[in-house]
């Protein structure tokens, strides 16, 4: 057991699983050198440049490549640099990664992971800070994981590395440094599609994922402390499939559910997990089911001051949390 | 055996086609998949092939001619002992049916939630579950909302109220006393009443009912009672007095322009009050008719809807007990209601100070203070009063 | 009976090597136009087929080694996937999205061929994605100390896509055994060549990523095979990539659903049928007295009874169960 940033759990994990197993390579642009974020550090100078392989500047290709090499027997784990980046491989990903085994009727399977940094709140300005988990969360046959923590991302990461499943795991860039944190040094995994409550309440229930989970924990302690409400946090960690039964069965105890994720809030990932609190809980709902995300407006603005005037943060979620438990 | 070719759908979207060419006419042998005619289609122009080996028999459709998918075009004396690839049109291929909505949730069964106070669905359900009824708790939740814990606080509170103990008997409550219940409750709580009592001088009715009985049962095989008499007198007097035909709406009260008389009727279910409609256009006796008439499917349980909606004013014949004096309550969404009790005789002084033996009746009125007050009640009931004073051997009943 | 080792042209194949050439096209002439006649006789909405194409595709085709190598085709490529043993009746089981087709089982249009045996990988519809999934089946092939040769597919207009040029780069960059062959039939849809690209020869692109490019008539199945058969050599060779460009001509409109007479004319069609793929290589075959009349027509008849039969097998086949629509979404673990 150590104390690991998560970006150095994603290292870890990365280099256990490429040990472990030796169909497992990593492949993308400057991942030879260790990344731009440092995540692939040591896996050139132990696996190989083969193993760990430098490509051309070409997303699409870095995808769809990718699927061909798990055609052909291995296990690659492609990084795109920026989450912001993966567009041109949006058609590789949706037409073919995540089709190819339905199409075929189960005689072909793409066993792929695609990592890259998400999210907002670094300066990054409109093109390093976007949230992309909703448009590939939309589509069947793709899993997506969130992470923001060292332990999960360690776990997770395994785990997608080891599924036969095209996996998308989007890492959030603004955690990889933010805080350490107790993490085996031992094999673990932590499976796909199980959520992880991280609080426990029974006023109200809190479902979020990615840096939100951190800025809700906070909430949670302060709205405890200054006002008495007590809220359960509940991490979904998997964004598809989500853990509707963990989420459900919360909300049955509390009453009231409060969606918090950094995604514009229209068409965002949260506004599914509301429509499935109010339609399959709704005689459990004490009051309405609420979201709070960013707005409509394309993340993020560089100037700091903007940026912060968008995002979620401890204090607009405890404002959220006083707001509907005063309901 | 003859084979009949018909127009298959040659494309997404096609819906007829148009015979260009006949490849083929009729004595010419054609082998299977042998193009045969050409036809012209909005999206394509094509060949079709003969599903058929055989010869042709018949021409269907001439060349410049257009018609729908599924037409017949031309017969084939067909070769024995071969399949034919059949030409049945395949099911137009076309956008898959979008999947029926789900049956919209059987929208929520908005409870007996007459009273104030709103609850939420979870406050609902946890109510339905422990049997409480909401209409019976004061919410204490923001604006006066019931929440959860009002529901249980209630639940505990009351535990003996819905069991019977020793020397004690419960008895469920139907359908019909639990309407009764709730709407006299909201009525009486909710409509502040007041009330009015005259005394009116039914001698003469009393005889001419006594004259015109027999007959009129022969007539029409109806009992002749008082009642259509006090129903006569109050639905001739209701359009002078518009007040007592009414309803309270918060902000306005609607004054009803016509006068829909609902006559209670005891049954061993419960009070009913089946309404007779436009009661100030009938005739006594068209009014005994009418209240035979739903008296009778009152007590058989045969009322429709329609016999006991649109009520305007409602009379109530407590004199059948035997009662001399009552207070009813007036019958939720209406201005007041008249309850005729029992004629009795009686001495009274008479114009020379005389002491005679009288018929009288008294008419009692209870009625919404919130729509009309006393000189109001006052004036209809006079007037009602002089309009059953009124009747005399000699008046006519029709 | 001329030796035909001692004919010029042969490329070294046997005389039942050449005969079983010619089967494979007038086959995938002849399931391409039975295809189309089903969708006509309104079985099987849509229908995608290569006449016209032959030569091109059994000429490559027939140098790799079926199984082993792998082929990434386009919804064009029925002469492809026939060399490489699908089956007419795979074919036309496809065609009426039946249960036990092994494309996809009815799941995915007809003419987007798989095969896992035959290393023939699943198709689909977006053009020339499938061209960097070639890339990334010989990198794992380099990676894993293999000698498999992948041979990508894609037309004219498929070779102006993105996905291609960053493959090529890809390819090229990493030295790997990716065959990209280009059928070019002069037109995408409507759109003609002279609008698709600013050069003639479109192999010459392969120059820019630093490897071979050869342009060939595709429409002489025998030299079509002599460069494919020199770029399966190099490739698995290690010496890397090849762009094959073959010259040939679609003589049937794009798909069941479009009218070719809105963008080019009958005569013009009529011209390059006289020329094409079939009617020159039984010429050849006949005058270098390989075959004659009447074993072609013997060959032919065969071809025929082999379409017919399958035919009737497809068309009696059931339609897949519905309550298998949603399985295979995610690989359904044991």
């Amino acid at each position: 057991m150590a104390e690991k940033t998560m970006v150095e759990a994603v290292r870890d994990a990365l280099s256990d699983e490429m040990r472990r197993d030796e169909r497992v390579f990593v492949l993308g642009e400057d991942v030879g050198g260790g990344g731009v974020f440092r995540a692939t550090e040591g896996l050139r100078d132990e696996f190989g440049e083969d193993r760990c392989m430098d490509t051309p500047l070409a997303e699409a290709t870095i995808v769809g490549a990718s699927i061909g090499a798990s055609i052909n027997g291995l296990l690659p784990v492609a990084e795109i640099q920026f989450a912001d980046f993966i567009h041109p491989a949006f058609d590789q990903i949706v037409s073919e990664a995540a089709r190819l085994h339905y199409r075929s009727n189960g005689a072909w399977s793409c066993p792929i992971t695609v990592r890259t940094p998400y999210g907002a709140g670094v300066h990054g300005g409109p093109y390093h800070s976007q949230s992309i988990e909703a448009f590939y969360a939309h589509v069947p046959g793709l899993k997506v994981i969130c992470v923001a923590s060292p332990y999960d991302a360690k776990g997770l990461l395994k785990s997608a590395i080891r599924d036969p499943n095209p996996v998308m795991f989007l890492e959030h860039k603004k955690a990889y440094r933010l805080f350490r944190e107790e993490v085996p040094d031992e094999d673990y995994t932590i499976p796909i599609g199980v959520a992880a409550t991280k609080r426990e309440g029974d006023g109200m229930t809190l479902v979020t994922y990615g840096l939100m989970t951190r800025y809700s924990l906070e909430a949670a302690e302060e709205v405890r402390g200054d006002d008495g409400i007590s809220v359960e946090v509940i991490d979904l960690r998997t964004v598809s499939p989500w853990d509707k039964d963990c989420v459900l069965e919360s909300v049955r105890k509390t009453g009231k559910a409060l969606i918090v994720y950094e995604d514009n809030i229209s068409g965002g990932f949260g506004a599914e997990v509301a429509a499935t609190i109010a339609q399959e809980a709704f005689d459990f709902l004490d009051g309405p089911v609420t979201r709070i995300a960013s707005p409509d407006v394309p993340l993020a603005p560089y100037s700091g001051v903007l940026e912060e005037q968008i995002l979620p943060n401890p204090q607009k979620i405890a404002a959220g949390i006083r707001k509907l438990a005063a309901y | 055996m003859t084979y009949t070719l018909t127009l298959p759908e040659v494309g997404e979207t096609v819906t007829e086609g148009t015979i260009e060419k006949w490849l083929k006419a009729p004595g010419d042998k054609v082998a299977k998949y042998e193009p045969i005619v050409e036809v012209n289609t909005d999206k394509v122009n094509v060949e079709l092939p003969s599903p058929v080996s055989g010869t042709v028999v018949a021409i269907l459709v001439a060349e410049g001619e257009t018609v729908a998918i599924g037409a017949g075009l031309c017969t084939i004396d067909q070769v024995a002992g071969e399949t034919p690839a059949e030409i049945a049109p395949a099911a137009p291929s076309e956008e898959p049916k979008p999947a029926k909505a789900p049956a919209a949730a059987a929208p929520q069964e908005r409870a007996d939630r007459g009273g104030p106070g709103r609850a939420t669905p979870r406050v609902r359900r946890v109510a339905g579950e422990l049997g409480v009824d909401l209409a019976r708790i004061t919410g204490s939740g923001p604006g006066g909302r019931i929440i959860e814990d009002d529901v249980r606080a209630f639940a505990e509170g009351a535990p003996a109220a819905s069991e019977a103990g020793e020397d004690e008997e419960a008895v469920p409550v139907s359908g019909i006393r639990r309407t009764i219940a709730r709407r006299m409750s909201e009525s009486a709580f909710t409509a502040p009443h007041a009330w009015l009592v005259v005394e009116a001088d039914v001698s003469g009715l009393v005889e001419l009912r006594a004259a015109e009985r027999e007959a009129f049962r022969e007539r029409t095989g109806v009992d002749l009672t008082y009642l259509p008499f006090a129903a006569h007198a109050v639905s001739q007097a209701l359009p002078d007095h518009p007040y007592l035909n009414a309803s309270w709406a918060e902000e306005r009260i609607i004054l009803k322009k016509r006068v829909n008389l609902g006559v209670a009727v005891a049954t061993d279910r419960g009070l009913l009050v089946p309404v007779i409609k436009d009661a100030d256009r009938l005739s006594v006796a068209a009014l005994a008719q009418a209240m035979s008439e739903l008296g009778g499917k009152a007590r058989d349980n045969k009322l429709q809807l329609d016999d006991v909606q649109g009520g305007t004013f409602t009379l109530d014949n407590t004199g059948a007990f035997g009662s001399v004096v009552s207070m009813p309550i007036v019958n939720l969404g209406q201005a007041a209601i008249i309850s005729f009790e029992a004629i009795t005789r009686r001495p009274a002084v008479a114009e020379d100070g005389a002491i005679v033996a009288r018929d009288v009746v008294n008419l009692c009125l209870s009625f919404d203070h919130r729509i009309l007050d006393g000189h109001q009640a006052g004036a209809f009931l006079a007037d009602v009063k002089s309009r059953l004073e009124a009747f005399a051997p000699g008046s006519d009943l029709d | 009976m001329v030796s035909v080792s001692d004919v010029p042209g042969a490329q070294g194949l046997s005389e039942n090597q050449l005969r079983e050439l010619y089967y494979e096209m007038f086959l995938a002439r002849s399931v391409g136009e039975r295809a189309r006649m089903l969708s006509r006789m309104g079985k099987g909405p849509f229908a995608v087929t290569g006449e016209g194409h032959e030569a091109a595709q059994v000429g490559t085709a027939y140098a790799m080694t079926p199984g082993k190598d792998w082929a990434l085709t386009y919804y064009r490529d029925l002469g492809v996937a026939l060399t490489l043993g699908m089956t007419p009746r795979d074919l036309l089981l496809a065609h009426l999205a039946r249960a036990e087709s092994i494309e996809s089982g009815g799941r995915n249009m007809p003419s987007h061929f798989s095969s896992v045996d035959l290393h023939i990988v699943s198709g689909s519809a977006p053009v020339s994605t499938q061209v960097p999934h070639a890339v990334g089946i010989a990198l794992a092939s380099k990676l894993r100390g293999l000698d498999e040769v992948a041979v990508v597919y894609f037309g004219d207009g498929g070779a102006s896509v993105g996905d291609v040029h960053e493959s090529m780069n890809f390819a090229g960059v990493h030295k790997l055994a990716v065959i990209f062959v280009c059928e070019n039939n002069q037109y995408a849809i409507s759109v003609p060549a002279s609008k698709q690209a600013a050069v003639t020869d479109l192999s010459i692109r392969a120059q820019g990523y630093g490897f071979p490019g050869v342009t060939v008539d595709g429409n002489d199945v025998l030299a079509v095979y002599s460069v494919a058969k020199e770029a399966v050599g190099r490739a698995r060779n290690g010496d890397g990539p090849t762009f094959i460009e073959a010259k040939t001509y679609r003589l049937v409109p794009h798909t069941s659903d479009d009218d070719d007479s809105r963008y080019r004319s009958r005569e013009e069609v009529a011209e390059w049928a006289k020329k094409g793929p079939l009617v020159r290589f039984a010429a050849w075959l006949e005058e270098n007295g390989v075959v004659s009349k009447d074993e072609i027509g013997e060959t032919e008849a065969k071809a025929m009874a082999e379409i017919d039969a399958a035919t009737e097998y497809a068309e009696a086949a059931p339609a897949p169960d519905p309550a298998t629509a949603m399985r295979h979404v995610f690989v359904e673990e044991e």
